[in-house]
């Protein structure tokens, strides 16, 4: 099982698309860690900086339908190139929400008021994210050390699997 | 309580439940295209797992870039091509035999009422079209699908969206589908099945019906689907009946055997819509998302420097037809750049036969062979920053085209008559 959670970059828009998390232009790359550097080049959000907002972090929060368009799994792996590994949303594309469980990773859903929540008292200061699976729980915590909020997440038994594993190639080469 | 299509689909192809709502599906095919597959094949190949399920279920295509247009992209074609000489696999296809996969592979007859199948490509929804559970994946699903022939699904829902009525001349399968993405949203049916039904569908052709199927995933949903029927059997016949596999004597046989996917009557749906087909105008795209849509007619402010005819949305022979007959005897404006590429190799020699192609040349178009390179971005017609693009694909998404590019999608003949006219009109 990987590591899961880190620093949290916060991302207020719906319908974030797999085209602006790794352009198509760079679905020539033959690694999963090639695509790092081009990670969400082409996302339109206002006051986004690239270079500043998407260093160090370890988890995304965003709204709805996230990961929209394509079936590329590159969406994952450029996230996973630059440490992401869990994203926290209202929803999620089904192709990207698979893609990210079959690769052991995480995208996990939570109520819109509860989305809400998490932007009103955490953005535009550090936070992290603790994703504790034994508990089904999902910690935020303010750097500075004083705002905290625990809150249940549901997983299926098909997902906890995945992440157990690792992902579904280990899951399944054996079991078919 | 009847069963909907996809649900007859999950209950015969049902090989394992390992936990609550998770379905193993058996596979009947897996399409495999040269972007998506390369990495599961390296992936198999370091793991010791180097084979297939079965070479005659998979079938492969360089289409996404082609030919090649720099030294990554020539490595990624020779991955999948070496991988399909090393598999047998027989139904492989390169330049010159090419073309975008969901235009290639139904013409070839692969798609059949009833089957499940995967590819790594989201719009593989399209082949929904024939009456099968067609699911887009990523490269992991894909790995697992060519090695087990399997794939896991919780079981979706289904949305039954009635086009009732018929749509007026000038109004396509294009504008239909823009419109159901309008009123369903882009995440409206996600992790749904689309269910196309209603007079509109049972009058439109396979190739209309695909293009419906096509767009389903841009509003979230796994597979679109359309019932088996009459049209169905037709464009398969070549196939199924005595001059091909001989599994039919008969098209009547052949359409009381796939009868039995369709949705029954009293089948139970997540949720149902309805547009009146009569009231749907020629429609583009405005924004980067394809649910804002307005009516052609009142976007004629936008100039465009590109038009696009292409792609597995549309890029059919019915498609050129209609960009044809707009555009005959005229030229396209002195600023717009016209690009055409017919989505395969039969297409392209059809429109040739049909004088098709001599209609685009005299036009002014530049006629590409079959690939699908412009609709994102990769080649044969990337936008630059700024530049505008009326094109017949299925997404507006911000730099889908090229690095700060807009996109406004509409049908073949709206795209024939905003390069006529330099700006954003309907054709009639």
């Amino acid at each position: 099982m990987k590591t899961l959670g880190g620093p949290l970059l916060f991302l207020d828009r719906d319908d974030i698309n797999t085209d602006e998390i790794i352009p198509a232009r760079y679905l020539n790359e033959d690694s999963r860690e090639a695509l790092g550097p081009f990670c969400f080049e082409d996302l339109s959000l206002r006051g986004f900086d690239r270079a500043a907002d998407l260093s160090g972090k370890g988890a995304v929060i965003s709204r709805a339908n996230f990961g929209c368009g394509s079936s590329r799994e590159h969406a994952p792996w450029a996230l996973e190139a630059n440490g992401i590994n869990i994203v926290v949303a209202e929803s999620f594309a089904r192709i990207f929400r698979q893609n990210m469980f079959n690769c052991g990773m995480v995208a996990v859903e939570l109520p819109k008021a509860t989305i809400a929540e998490v932007f009103e008292r955490f953005s535009g200061a550090p936070a992290d994210l603790v994703f504790d699976a034994e508990h089904r729980t999902l910690r935020f915590a303010a750097r500075d050390g004083g705002n905290q909020l625990t809150v249940p997440f549901v997983l299926g038994d098909f997902e906890m699997a995945m992440v157990r594993a690792g992902g579904w190639v280990q899951f399944a080469a054996d079991r078919y | 309580m009847g069963k909907t299509l996809a649900e007859k689909i999950f209950e015969t192809h049902l090989i394992d439940m390992p936990f609550p709502d998770t379905w193993v599906l058996k596979l009947d095919a897996v399409f495999c295209h040269e972007i998506t597959t390369p990495i599961a094949i390296d992936d198999l190949e370091r793991r010791g797992m180097d084979r297939v399920f079965d070479p005659a279920r998979i079938k492969a295509v360089i289409d996404h870039v082609s030919p090649a247009k720099d030294s990554k992209t020539a490595e990624q074609g020779a991955t999948l091509r070496r991988w399909a000489r090393r598999q047998n696999i027989v139904d492989f296809f390169d330049i010159g035999r090419n073309g975008v996969c969901h235009a290639l592979f139904p013409e070839k007859g692969y798609v059949r009422p009833g089957y499940a199948l995967v590819m790594g490509d989201s719009h593989t929804c399209t082949h929904g079209a024939f009456g099968a559970f067609a699911a887009g994946v990523g490269t992991t699903d894909i790995e697992i699908a060519v090695l087990k022939g399997v794939c896991a699904f919780r079981r979706p829902g289904t949305i039954r969206l009635n086009l009732e009525g018929l749509p007026r001349p000038g109004v396509f399968p294009k504008d239909l589908i823009l419109k159901a993405i309008s009123v369903l949203g882009v995440g409206g049916a996600t992790a749904k099945v689309l269910e196309f039904r209603g007079p509109a569908v049972d009058a439109m052709s396979m190739e209309g019906r695909m293009t419906l199927c096509n767009m389903a995933v841009e509003a979230g949903a796994t597979s679109g689907v359309c019932m088996p029927d009459a049209t169905t059997v037709d464009y398969l016949w070549p196939f199924i009946g005595p001059e091909g596999e001989k599994l039919y004597a008969t098209k009547a046989e052949a359409l009381a055997d796939y009868a039995r996917w369709r949705s029954d009557e009293d089948a139970a749906y997540d949720a149902t819509y309805s547009i009146d087909c009569a009231s749907v105008e020629p429609l583009a795209t405005v924004g980067y998302k394809p649910d804002q849509v307005m009516p052609a007619a009142q976007l004629s402010g936008v100039a465009v420097d590109q038009v696009y005819i292409g792609s597995c949305t549309n890029g059919r022979i019915e498609d050129l037809r209609a960009a044809a007959a707009v555009l005959a005897g005229k030229r396209i404006a002195p600023r717009v750049r016209g690009i055409v590429s017919p989505a395969t190799p039969a297409v392209y020699a059809q429109a040739l036969r049909e004088g098709i192609i001599q209609t685009f040349l005299d036009a002014g178009f530049c006629v590409t062979n079959p690939t699908c390179g412009a609709c994102l971005g990769m080649s044969n017609g990337v936008l630059a920053s700024g530049e505008i693009c009326a094109s017949t694909t299925n997404r507006n998404f911000n730099g889908r085209m090229g690095k700060g590019g807009m996109i406004h999608l509409m049908s073949p003949a709206t795209a024939a008559a905003t390069a006529v006219a330099g700006h954003i009109t309907p054709a009639l």
